[in-house]
């Protein structure tokens, strides 16, 4: 056990002390705040723009339309003719919108056409296409003399509340939440476990390659050092995960307040929903309390258990697997063709995972949330959406049983594969290894 | 106790190979051992099962006297053959952490290194990394490693790889001078020249199984052929080669000499004494060399390796 924790110390340490480990700890939470920055920073300053539109209205009928806001302004050319319009657009607006000459009001929304240097901004074509339809509904509405009032008195908005038969009150907005915090878990399983497990493998091989394999094991058994090489570097790894996590969060409320940007609200399209978001002013406030009541809601004691649990399995079954691998072969190049039925579970779990948001008590969900080597990452993006508890056990249960079948099966491939130096083992090596 | 090891019918097979056949080999106290054979012969496995790296098939190990057990570790120093250090490590730093793994305190660690850094005169290198070493002065730092819990026994397997004849030297006094202390050394190697400076015993080990072992001297005597190296001053060197060939069996030889004499391997036959052959050749010339042909290890080794087949 002394010998132990003094492996743990070292390998911590090794690897904490590494120049690589320190530039990736400070650079990566950088890098990420500064990027998504970065985008936001161009969305806002794109949307700010003030854009010039000029417009031909023939028909006459659309003028009502064009009404100036805060980041467009419209210019009426029809004087100059369409031909002209055209040239003085290029050289001076945005674009130029035509609406040909129509008496019919059936008609007038055909042949509407937006010239423009480039493709235009999506969100500038969308926003024009509503208030036309609109302008042009609420025409046909008049034409039919009814009352365009008492029509929009009649509209409802309608959200339907949905609720489990246990009682837990769901809405389309839980299940993003539910999406985001599996998805969140589960991808930083994934991610860890490919990090960190690699970084074992490195471990291991430099080992061997510097040829101290044998003076250390002449001290301690194999078995010890490998759960001393896998723990240290886990340690490593988390205390890398709890920098990014406090380094990043603190810089993006750094940010935030040294420009004023809203890093997560803000949309390209701020413009374009601006009247939609006046609908919702209403309905904003409660949905700030039913978002918290989602969260509340979420089984979060049971999630965050689960994730130490297929946390902790799920890394030491794959890092034990790469440390066996990094223990059979004498240098990284050789790893290749072991790699390769590693990662194949692990990014199947991924792609199930995807699934999993669909369809959480699918068939393929369920049997890949109980098989071990793909329940770590499976399971936790479940669990959001409620998981029966015998489901649970019976994965957590297949999980502690292959963790120490797999433990055991890597210590052994571990234990001789350290000693053995110049060959290229082959997979039926790697079986007669466990027999000696 | 007079045996500080005691290897008793080891046998280990990897798979279909056998590594090593039913051995036996007892190491005497305070001595230097040879552990002689071939490549591939199964020194290296014998080495690692005393080590308890790996494990026996069958047979036992007894370290005075006591079967071999986890916290004998400590009691044992390994050089092994294959050896290397943490090359992003410093040095100190580094042997503190073998030190405690072999089951010192960091205290009395830092104490016992300070007096072998002293004793080296490596002291400046404490804060250097290991990368930064040469292979000799690493070697030096292995070495240190290898022996500064103070164990009982120690083992090396090739330790003068890697080291220039002023290094070898004193790493060759210091193996001596820690067997004078009470040290018990397993002293494996190629090098026949240093198997016969160092060692009191050896054991030769060749496909798997030991073929020799004993007191370095009396395996000399057992291998021994009554041959002799002589000089000799002759009128008729024809005749006095026809009358020895008579007698005795006769080869040609070489070896330095002032004058142009007649050099010949002479070996006795028919029971017959050394005594014999000096009363003989000086009745007939006039001897300027003898000498007692005494096989050396290197000779040994070849031979029971040869006989062995």
């Amino acid at each position: 056990m002394d010998k132990l924790s003094l492996i743990i110390k070292r390998e911590f340490l090794a690897k904490v002390k590494n120049k690589s480990f320190i530039v990736m700890t400070i650079l990566s939470p950088l890098l990420m705040v500064g990027m998504m920055a970065l985008i936001v920073f161009l969305n806002v300053k794109n949307s700010e723009e003030i854009r010039t539109i000029s417009y031909i209205d023939e028909s006459h009928q659309l003028e009502a339309i064009f009404k100036d806001s805060e980041l467009t302004k419209y210019i009426n050319l029809e004087k100059l003719g369409f031909e002209k319009a055209k040239e003085i657009t290029l050289e001076s607006y945005y674009g130029l919108v035509h609406i040909p000459k129509s008496d019919d009001l059936a008609n007038l929304s055909k042949g509407i056409a937006f010239y423009s240097e480039d493709a235009p901004n999506l969100n500038v074509i969308q926003d024009l296409e509503r208030k036309i339809e609109r302008k042009i509904r609420d025409l046909k509405i008049e034409q039919l003399q009814f009352d365009i009032k008492k029509i929009k008195g009649a509209e409802t908005d309608v959200a339907i509340a949905t609720e489990t038969f246990a009682g837990e009150k769901s809405s389309k907005m839980g299940s993003v939440l539910k999406m985001i915090a599996g998805g969140v878990f589960g991808y930083l399983i994934f991610m860890f476990i490919i990090i960190y497990g690699t970084s074992v493998m490195r471990s291991v091989i430099e080992e061997k390659t510097s040829r101290i394999i044998e003076v250390i094991i002449s001290s301690v058994k194999p078995f010890e050092l490998m759960l001393g090489k896998i723990l240290g570097n886990a340690f490593a790894g988390i205390l890398q995960f709890i920098i990014w996590i406090i380094s990043a969060s603190l810089l993006m409320i750094a940010i935030s307040a040294f420009f004023g940007v809203d890093l997560m609200g803000s949309s390209p399209s701020m413009e374009a929903s601006q009247e939609m978001m006046g609908q919702m002013q209403d309905s904003a406030s409660s949905d700030i309390q039913a978002m918290i009541l989602e969260v509340k809601n979420l089984p979060l004691m049971t999630l965050f258990l689960s994730f130490i649990v297929y946390f902790f399995g799920g890394y030491l079954i794959y890092s034990s697997i790469y440390a066996a691998i990094g223990a059979a072969v004498d240098s990284e190049t050789d790893t290749q063709q072991f790699m390769m039925p590693v990662m194949l579970p692990l990014i199947i779990a991924i792609y199930v995972g995807f699934g999993v948001i669909e369809n959480p008590h699918g068939t393929i969900a369920v049997a890949f949330s109980i098989f071990p080597l793909t329940s770590p990452i499976v399971m936790l993006m479940r669990i959001p959406f409620g998981v029966p508890w015998w489901e649970l056990l019976v994965s957590m249960a297949l999980l502690l049983v292959t963790f120490i079948g797999i433990v055991w099966f890597a210590a052994k491939i571990y234990r001789v594969g350290i000693l053995m130096y110049g060959k290229k083992p082959s997979y039926k090596d790697l079986y007669k290894w466990l027999k000696y | 106790m007079n045996n500080l090891l005691e290897v008793k019918n080891i046998s280990k097979s990897y798979g279909d190979f056998k590594a090593l056949n039913d051995v036996s080999i007892a190491i005497p106290n305070q001595s230097v051992f040879g552990l002689l054979g071939p490549n591939g012969a199964g020194k290296t496995t014998l080495i690692r099962i005393i080590n308890q790296i790996i494990m026996q098939d069958q047979g036992e190990i007894l370290l005075d006297g006591e079967p071999l057990k986890p916290a004998h570790i400590s009691q044992i120093g390994y050089l092994p053959e294959e050896r290397g250090l943490y090359k992003n490590m410093k040095v100190g730093e580094q042997a503190i952490y073998l030190a405690q793994l072999k089951g010192m305190s960091k205290l009395e660690a830092k104490k016992r290194l300070k007096y072998w850094f002293d004793k080296f005169d490596i002291g400046t290198w404490w804060d250097k990394k290991v990368q930064e070493l040469s292979k000799g002065m690493a070697q030096k730092v292995q070495f240190i490693v290898t022996v500064m819990h103070q164990p009982k026994l120690l083992i090396f397997d090739e330790p003068f790889s890697g080291f220039d004849p002023i290094n070898a030297n004193l790493i060759k006094d210091e193996i001596l001078q820690l067997k004078d202390e009470g040290a018990t050394v397993i002293f494996s190697t190629h090098r026949m020249e240093s198997v016969e400076e160092l060692c009191d015993h050896i054991a030769l080990i060749d496909k798997s199984n030991k073929i020799l072992d004993g007191k370095l001297d009396d395996i000399k005597r057992e291998f021994k052929t009554n041959s002799f190296q002589v000089g000799l001053q002759s009128e008729n060197e024809g005749t006095l080669k026809e009358q020895l060939e008579n007698n005795f069996e006769i080869t040609p030889a070489s070896f330095k000499s002032l004058e142009n004499d007649l050099k010949l391997n002479i070996t006795l036959k028919n029971g017959a004494t050394s005594k014999e052959l000096l009363q003989f050749l000086n009745q007939h010339a006039q001897v300027t060399h003898f000498t007692e042909i005494i096989p050396s290890a290197s000779d040994l080794f070849i031979k029971a390796v040869q006989n062995n087949g």
